[in-house]
């Protein structure tokens, strides 16, 4: 069964080559979350990039013609991988982007390798996507676990911040977020005073809150996201954490949280994000055409969002450079070979595991005056070169890197 | 009081027709022959996904429409049964069958428990103590180690069958579940059509009259629960073969109300409704997930205009219409 | 200051005595919100025999109207505490009106599963407009900063929270309980037609019960907002331990609910100190040794 597939698909391969002489067509799926959680970190706004891209290239690439599908996974891996195989399956689609929700991604990054597509991950943070489940279909693109914990962690260790307490989230991503901030904490001479686990969905962290100032630490490290995120923070600011010369370091944190939050409350936040709107002139004239795509003029990109745009137009030069998406191996292979290049993350490269490298940016959130126009939100207190940002190739047990 | 079927469900008495008289049986043959040859129309694995909510449906109905139970978190069956079939393939390396038996036995294990707690209290109450205690067990699959939390447990291997036949192989995966389907449904209708399942309707109807028959009604309660539990788990375990991933999804709350979001589109009580209301709900599902943001409002009214306009359902509408 | 310690059997952590005062004070806060709801639904079900799961949906309803005024009036926190338990309570007629009155004849169930329908209704639209992340919602001046109490460092807002909620409690258990309207409330819920008889409008009465219900979980939604993330989904998962709450507590009586919510607010709050990993399902493991021993519930009538 399999083999005649391939068959067929090699023989198609053959007689399209001939055909149309070098008029490729590649299909591509913006698989994300458009009605649930992630809906603001991805979704539409992920959409609306990989339009831009697809606009951009088209300018430069007349002969490759390139067709969008988008889909809603719900942020279930069920749905996830059923929109999957059936767009790989039935509406032959060639390569899926985006993804938040690593449950999603890995499930997804699986049927890709099986089929044989490109599955390039913008969305999800699990670093299991280029460690022991990385495959040679799959790139990941904008950020993960290990760098928001080792970027952040160290950075704000050089900066002074030397002495922690945890508030983690007590499920695998928390716990996985906690361990490697601690690791770049001690690495570089910090000390973890102390940690509590809370429980997903935590309404009240006022419990929580008390033991943290308690033990005294500079730094109070939140290793959970979204909502408790959110949470720990507003009863941060009520219970005057700030005033006993605490500072909270948010290990994943958006621009939305922010948002969510108001500066009056999030001020002070240290975070790292690897893309950010406001950083250069290219970002913010890109930010303009991108809201004007959305039809949302209040709305900012997130690094996500700006993370789909940049990997899809590397995905269509290598196809471009290949003239052919068919084989999804021979595709990401020539991912890795290029060099990228794109108006948002500079330039950079994708290593043998399929980790994108690029530098990323240790923010603070603005107080409210300090912020000059909507969506000012961080000071950029430090860059972290690309070859400090991301786990060492050697440290990751990916199977495609031969130790 | 505890009623919650439509008692539309009663065979027509009088004269029956043949067509009448083995409706049920002529409806489960083309049933079964439509799901033979729907592979070769429709996308295998959609059907594959659809049979075992169908099934899983199938389990919920067994309780509300039957006994009158409204079990508002069944997903705690299911999801549990999902994510043992996908350990023990994955990490015991158990062959399909046994995975799926594994999470299957873990599922009326659960079901014992919960249930013994659940029935001592009727009605609204029993639908509340059901989901808080679903609730608690995905707290529990969220922290525990095994599950893999938000990653779920990924790339398990489908196996081979006895050993022997493998499942990679989507025309043997398939069969394997059109028969634990059509098996799990043959098994329910028996339950239903039995004894047993007469004690149940009775119950359903008038709990009091039948204590004062002498019926120990909380133990027929329980087995009712454990059976649909049990049948529950075995769903929920085959589509973690199926898809080869178990996550949380399948444990939250919102898959104990999209069950009964299935049922009540195909008609509570009606013992075909559940399999015709999940197959809509899936193809809308998919269908649906081009408007994307919609979903979760479309479902919410779907749930409204059945619960206000259509309470019998798709199926139950139709048999009404067809006694006339 | 001395230490209390758990027993040896129970892990044997130990706080400083102070810390207690403190984590039991912080329980009541939590205990607030949880009294608040449960008084609600215990309210809308002794009169319609409904258990409004939309609940949840109406408390976030609350918070969303709340920072609406607040955006596009800028009308502040107090106003909103009036008003917008008044706008959601309004809605709540209306889906009482359009809805609801239809389901009294039928299986109790089916009330359930109507107001899980518009639970989804309303998360789904309030999600499309404004996102799923969350909303700024700032605290007022008035209630900013806090007390020393040695012990701890207590937030004005928090002490409000518990003031506030507490108000709003005992003045509902005593228009119920104590007085004349009261009275033919209960009477309405034991025995509608007598009561119809002596001429007195039981469906207003029902649709007002509804709206004021609705009114108390959107006036929770408003305290919620200045410290906790409103958000649509803020509701949904707050409702099944609430639903926990009721199962405990019986809804026979209102007291009973008050109590229970407090009562059960410090019990997280201390397991949040003594097992922060099992602070959240505490309370569904209390509801099972509950029903194991007192099946109808700490303060129930056996039904």
């Amino acid at each position: 069964m399999k083999k005649t597939l391939g068959l067929a698909a090699l023989t198609a391969m053959l007689l399209g080559g001939t055909a149309h002489a070098q008029q490729v067509t590649v299909k591509v799926g913006v698989l994300s979350d458009m009605s649930s959680l992630y809906s603001d970190i991805g979704g539409a706004g992920s959409v609306a990039a990989a339009k831009l891209a697809i606009a951009d290239f088209a300018k430069a690439n007349p002969n490759v013609k390139v067709e969008l599908v988008s889909g809603d996974h719900q942020n279930k891996p069920d749905v996830g991988s059923q929109l999957a195989n059936q767009w790989y399956d039935v509406d032959k689609v060639d390569m899926i982007i985006d993804t938040p929700n690593s449950g999603v991604a890995l499930a997804v990054s699986q049927i890709t390798t099986t089929k044989n597509k490109v599955f390039v991950v913008s969305g999800a943070a699990a670093s299991d996507l280029t460690g022991p489940k990385c495959n040679a279909n799959t790139v990941h693109w904008t950020y993960d676990t290990w760098m928001l914990a080792n970027g952040t962690g160290k950075a704000i260790v050089k900066t002074g911040g030397d002495s922690w307490f945890f508030l983690t989230a007590d499920y695998a991503f928390g716990h996985a977020l906690e361990r490697d901030t601690m690791a770049a904490v001690e690495k570089n001479g910090g000390k973890v005073l102390g940690k509590v686990r809370h429980p997903l969905n935590t309404n009240d962290f006022s419990s929580f809150l008390l033991q943290a100032q308690a033990s005294k630490a500079k730094i109070v490290g939140l290793a959970n996201a979204g909502g408790d995120t959110i949470n720990a923070i507003k009863a941060g600011a009520e219970f005057g954490l700030s005033k006993g010369g605490q500072k909270f370091a948010g290990l994943l944190v958006f621009a939305s949280d922010v948002n969510a939050l108001g500066l009056a409350t999030a001020q002070g936040l240290t975070l790292t994000e690897t893309w950010y709107w406001d950083l250069n002139d290219a970002n913010r004239a890109w930010t303009k055409r991108w809201q004007a795509e959305r039809n949302a003029a209040g709305k900012f990109p997130t690094m996500v969002q700006a993370g789909v745009y940049s990997g899809l137009t590397h995905y269509l030069k290598s196809v471009a450079a290949l003239k052919s998406g068919a084989d999804g191996k021979a595709v990401v292979e020539e991912m890795k070979k290029l060099p990228t290049d794109d108006v948002l993350f500079g330039k950079g490269t994708i290593r043998a595991d399929g980790r994108k490298v690029h530098p990323a940016y240790l923010l603070e959130v603005k107080a409210p005056a300090e912020s000059k126009h909507p969506g000012d939100f961080y000071h950029v207190r430090a860059t972290i070169p690309a070859d400090e940002a991301f786990r060492p190739l050697a440290e990751g047990n990916c199977p495609l890197v031969k130790g | 009081m505890e009623r919650a079927a439509p008692p539309s469900t009663r065979t027509a008495t009088g004269k029956p027709s043949f067509l009448r008289a083995n409706a049920e049986a002529i409806a489960f043959v083309v049933m079964a022959a439509g799901l033979i040859v729907a592979p070769f129309f429709t996308y295998p694995l959609f059907l594959m996904q659809a049979m075992c909510f169908a099934l899983f449906a199938c389990a919920f109905n067994l309780l509300i429409g039957y006994v009158g139970l409204l079990s508002f978190g069944h997903a705690l069956y299911f999801g549990w049964a999902s994510y043992l079939a996908a350990h023990s393939a994955k990490v015991w390396g158990l062959t399909p069958e046994l995975a799926i038996l594994t999470g299957t036995a873990t599922a009326a294990i659960l079901g014992l428990v919960a249930g013994s707690l659940a029935i001592r209290r009727q009605g609204i109450y029993f639908a509340m103590i059901t989901l808080a205690l679903a609730q608690m067990m995905f707290f529990f699959a969220l922290q525990a180690k095994f599950t893999g939390g938000e990653d779920g447990i990924q790339a398990v291997p489908r196996g081979y069958l006895f050993g022997l036949i493998d499942l990679k192989n989507e025309a043997a995966m398939y069969i394997v579940v059109l028969v634990i389907f059509l098996g799990g449904f043959l098994l329910i209708y028996r339950i239903i059509h039995s004894p047993f399942g007469e004690v149940l309707k009775a119950i359903r109807e008038n709990e009091p009259r039948a204590i004062s028959l002498g019926y120990k009604t909380d133990r027929y309660k329980l087995i009712a629960f454990v059976l649909s539990a049990t049948i529950a788990g075995a769903a929920g375990a085959t589509k973690a073969i199926v898809l080869q991933l178990a996550s949380l999804t399948d444990v939250n709350w919102p898959m104990s109300g999209e069950v009964v979001l299935m049922s009540l589109v195909g008609g509570l009580g009606t013992i075909f409704g559940p399999v015709v209301g999940s197959f809509v709900i899936l193809l809308m599902q998919y269908k649906l997930s081009v408007v994307g943001e919609w979903v979760l409002v479309i479902q919410g009214i779907i749930f409204v205009s059945c619960v206000l306009l259509f309470r019998r359902g798709i199926v139950g509408e139709i048999a009404a219409r067809f006694k006339g | 200051m001395f230490e209390i310690c758990l027993p040896v059997l129970l892990g044997g952590k130990c706080i400083p005595s102070g810390a207690l005062f403190g984590q039991l004070l912080i329980g009541l806060i939590n205990g607030s919100f949880y009294a608040l709801l449960s008084l609600g639904l215990a309210v809308i079900f002794g009169m319609l025999n409904i258990i409004n799961f939309s609940h949840g949906a109406q408390y976030m309803l609350g918070a969303f109207v709340a920072y609406l005024m607040l955006q596009y009036s800028g009308l502040g926190y107090w106003p909103a505490l009036i008003i917008a338990p008044l706008v959601v309570g309004l809605t709540g007629v209306i889906i009482e009106r359009v809805f609801l009155q239809w389901l009294y004849k039928l299986d109790h169930l089916y009330g359930l599963l109507l107001t899980f329908g518009l639970a989804l209704i309303i998360e789904g639209v309030v999600r499309n407009k404004f996102g799923s992340a969350g909303l700024p919602y700032t605290m007022p001046d008035s209630l900013r900063g806090g007390q020393n109490l040695g012990f701890m460092f207590l937030p004005n807002y928090r002490a409000w929270v518990i003031v506030a909620s507490l108000g709003v409690c005992i003045g509902t258990w005593f228009v119920i309980e104590r007085t004349r309207l009261g009275a033919y409330l209960r009477a309405a819920t034991e025995n509608p037609t007598l009561v119809r008889a002596f001429g007195i409008n039981v469906p207003v009465m029902i649709t007002l019960t509804y709206g004021f219900g609705v009114a108390l979980a959107a006036f929770a939604g408003v305290m919620a907002a200045p410290i906790y993330n409103v958000s649509p989904q803020m509701g949904s998962e707050l409702i099944i331990v609430v639903f926990a709450v009721v199962v405990i507590g019986g809804m026979g009586s209102i007291l009973g609910a008050i109590v229970t919510g407090f009562g059960l607010g410090v019990v997280e709050g201390l397991t949040k100190v003594f097992f922060p990993e099992a602070s959240n399902t505490v309370i569904f493991v209390i509801m099972a040794i509950v029903l194991l021993v007192r099946p109808a519930g700490l303060f129930g009538r056996r039904a």
